[in-house]
């Protein structure tokens, strides 16, 4: 075991630091100018689509290297590098491996500089965990595919240009994973009606999209008729190590332990009941479990070793987390955590907090999917 | 950046395992436990042949000189086969004799600890069962250059079996005051009394001094000074006793995972059924969780001291919550099954029922992190 860095690593480390010293600034501070600049900067040296080969205007970065540059960005609060969040997260990669030529030189570049906005087009009204069983219909007519159906939760598909869809092109297979394909489709075509849906915290982030004989020209399909699931899992596998959220949830921790320090509860600090201490204490040391399950995750990549569904321990943790955190930060207020808006401390933060865990939990494969991942492909217990 | 073992750590797991498969299955655990000393003298010299007691014994008193995380490697394998030894016990009389002793005292018990001729133990409970420092009052009485001490340790682990005693004692009022003295077992005054323990593969029994005359020889390091080292001896006690709950968690976890595979009801195994394979999805998640607190732990026990307190106390608190939960689980999903004597499962609860006070329960360890983490 050892935690130290290689010389070159250090290197690295040491530049992005530098650059840091040089160009972040509080995060009050952060004017328009400043994130316009900033994103300038970061595209400059390709730290943009870090992970990306050279060849399609990635920087090439090692899996080291990665984790150290978001260590760092995320220590010190900075900006996200880049805008396009689906785009860089999964849509990118999966366009990198599966992608045309033409689709790589139109889309990567608009990606990298975050000239639009991707929204992911998965869920359907009947199809949420068992996504597979999709049913939006997509027939080919000459060259182009003609989509029929409905998608929902489509997070921010109200402000984006182009979707990455799944649709069904077969129902006539023997396994359902089969007859899926993927495609790429812009937002203004002819027949999309997006409906944003209202959520608990009062907001809309998803939306349902209607699809009443929508047009796709066929060069907009990516990778091969019928195996679009392929195309959707491993772009999908490309989000896994887990670290980078660690940082998310310290930073929220450490808010947490500020406002118990401010908050008096049943006439003393809330800091100093031991009921909350104890639950301060086990969010703690389970954040610290995840950050070093992510460095053995990592450890196994780095030797080259297969990795499989361990990443699904993380997900569960900060899924958990981010529930009882949004709890705790309520209880801490006492009779004022029945607050909300003006009304409420730093104008009902904890109260929005508390209310937007599914976005986390739910998004990514319920806490329950999970289980069932864990049991079924890391100890073989029978499929259901 | 490498969170992982060596190539050495994992072939002395390899050989570790080998010979336990070989020598101790649970059936001889069954056997040993019935005896009164509670182990096999043979297997723990065959154990001390291979290096293994001797493990971070310097290599000059006839040790190999290796760390806490190559401990871990071998408590992970004696914790799956709850292999019944004094271990856990002469390490930690081993560490505080290497961290503190002079050199004569070194050479005086350390040779004899690798050898396996020497079974220590730490006697660091009284009857207050307040950990650390604060509960430290065994208070010592001067006379001339030596201390006399009078009182009682209880919860000494593997007493009735150790030759050696490393004992913390007061010789004023403040955590300024402690000292930890080496006592052997002949010494006059010194009495001992076995405990039964709900845990039948474990020993520990309770410690009677009465008029024990100390000379400055037997006291490690400067008198008055130990309070860091009773401290951080603590911390190894907590490690160890984390990484033996890790192998024995994942053993019961394997037993249950697998009887869940081949039990058949309601025409299938229950292994399909969610309210059996959730269960055993979070003992995986959190056996994973706290073996990654675990190892870096032993990491900082090597290699960064300063963290070491607080890796230690998250690794037990999570133990300590969680491995109960999975000797209860382990019992319960396999049904009938699991209440006999004559199954394996009941040896996991009672190791996990045992493992959760010892060297400070959640309670205690979630306190420790809420402080050390600045609340």
């Amino acid at each position: 075991m050892d935690f130290n860095l290689e010389p070159e690593e250090e290197a690295f480390r040491a530049e992005v630091c530098a650059f840091l010293d040089e160009n972040l600034v509080p995060d009050g501070e952060r004017t328009a100018e400043f994130m316009a600049e900033w994103s300038r900067k970061v595209r400059e040296r390709r730290w943009v689509g870090f992970s990306w080969p050279a060849d399609v205007g990635g920087g090439g970065g090692s899996l080291m290297q990665q984790v150290i540059l978001k260590d760092e960005m995320a220590k010190r609060k900075a900006p996200p590098l880049g805008s396009c969040f689906m785009g860089l997260a999964w849509v990118g990669p999966g366009i990198i491996q599966y992608g045309t030529e033409e689709q790589k030189q139109k889309f990567i570049p608009d990606i990298l500089d975050g000239t639009y906005q991707w929204c992911t087009g998965y869920s359907e009204p009947d199809s949420g965990s068992d996504l597979a069983s999709l049913k939006t219909r997509c027939v080919r007519e000459g060259d182009e595919y003609v989509v029929n159906g409905q998608k929902i939760w489509t997070s921010i598909a109200m402000w984006s240009k182009w979707m990455i869809l799944l649709v069904r092109t077969s129902t006539n297979v023997e396994v359902k994973h089969d007859g899926i394909t993927c495609l790429l489709v812009e937002m203004d075509t002819p027949g999309i009606t997006v409906r944003p849906i209202k959520n608990m915290s009062g907001g809309s982030i998803f939306a349902e999209v209607f699809f009443d004989d929508v047009r796709v020209p066929v060069e907009n399909r990516l990778g091969v008729e019928g195996q679009g699931w392929q195309v959707t899992v491993s772009a999908l596998a490309n989000e896994r190590s887990g670290i980078a959220e660690v940082h998310g949830l310290v930073r929220t921790l450490s808010d947490v332990k500020e406002l118990a320090r401010s908050c008096r509860r049943g006439g003393r600090p809330a800091s100093q009941d031991p009921g909350i201490r104890r639950r301060i204490a086990s969010a703690d040391t389970r954040i610290e479990a995840m950050r070093l399950n992510g460095m053995r995750f990592l450890t196994k990549q780095l030797k080259g070793e297969p990795v499989g569904s361990e990443s699904s321990v993380n997900k569960l943790h900060r899924a958990l987390l981010e529930i009882e955190l949004g709890e705790l930060a309520l209880e801490i207020q006492g009779s004022r955590g029945a607050l909300d808006g003006e009304s409420a401390l730093d104008g009902g933060r904890w109260q929005k907090f508390s209310l937007n865990w599914p976005e986390v939990v739910i998004g990514g494969g319920t806490p329950n999917i999970q289980r069932n991942i864990i049991a079924e492909r890391i100890l073989g217990l029978p499929k259901d | 950046m490498n969170f992982g073992f060596s190539e050495e750590q994992e072939l002395l797991r390899a050989e570790v395992r080998k010979f336990l498969d070989q020598n101790c299955p649970l059936e001889e655990v069954r056997k040993l436990s019935e005896t009164p000393q509670g182990f096999s003298r043979s297997y723990w010299d065959r154990f001390a042949e291979l290096g293994w007691v001797g493990l971070g014994v310097p290599e000059v008193h006839g040790g190999i000189g290796l760390g806490w995380v190559d401990l871990v490697v071998v408590l992970e394998e004696t914790g799956r086969t709850l292999f019944p030894s004094p271990l856990i016990a002469t390490s930690l009389a081993s560490a505080a004799i290497q961290a503190a002793g002079s050199e004569a005292q070194q050479a005086r018990w350390l040779p004899g600890i690798a050898d396996g001729s020497l079974i220590g133990t730490l006697a660091h409970l009284e009857d207050s069962d307040v950990l650390g420092c604060a509960g430290v009052e065994l208070l010592a009485r001067r006379d001339a250059d030596a201390f006399l001490l009078t009182g009682g340790k209880h919860m000494v682990l593997d007493a009735a079996n150790a030759d050696l005693f490393v004992v913390p004692f007061k010789s004023g009022a403040g955590e300024e005051d402690i000292s930890l003295a080496v006592i052997e077992r002949a010494t006059a005054g010194l009495d001992v009394e076995p405990a039964g323990s709900i845990d039948v593969t474990q020993r520990q029994g309770r410690l009677r001094l009465d008029g024990v005359r100390v000379e400055t020889d037997a006291i490690l390091g400067e008198p008055g000074g130990a309070a860091p080292l009773f401290e951080r001896l603590l911390d190894c006690g907590a490690v160890a006793i984390t990484a033996e709950a890790i192998g024995a968690s994942e053993a019961a976890l394997e037993l249950t995972a697998s009887y869940a595979k081949q039990r058949v009801q309601f025409d299938q195994p229950i292994g399909r059924f969610q309210g059996v394979k959730h269960p055993l999805a979070e003992m995986y998640v959190d056996i994973e969780s706290f073996k990654s607190l675990l190892y870096y732990a032993a990491w900082a026990l090597d290699n960064l001291p300063e963290e070491a307190s607080l890796a230690a106390s998250r690794a037990k608190a999570y133990a300590s919550e969680a491995f109960p939960r999975i000797g209860i689980d382990t019992v319960g999903l396999h049904g009938g099954i699991g209440y006999t004597w004559e199954y394996d499962a009941h040896l996991y609860l009672k190791r996990a029922k045992w493992c959760r006070p010892t060297f400070g329960d959640a309670d205690y360890h979630y306190e420790r992190v809420a402080r050390l983490g600045g609340i």
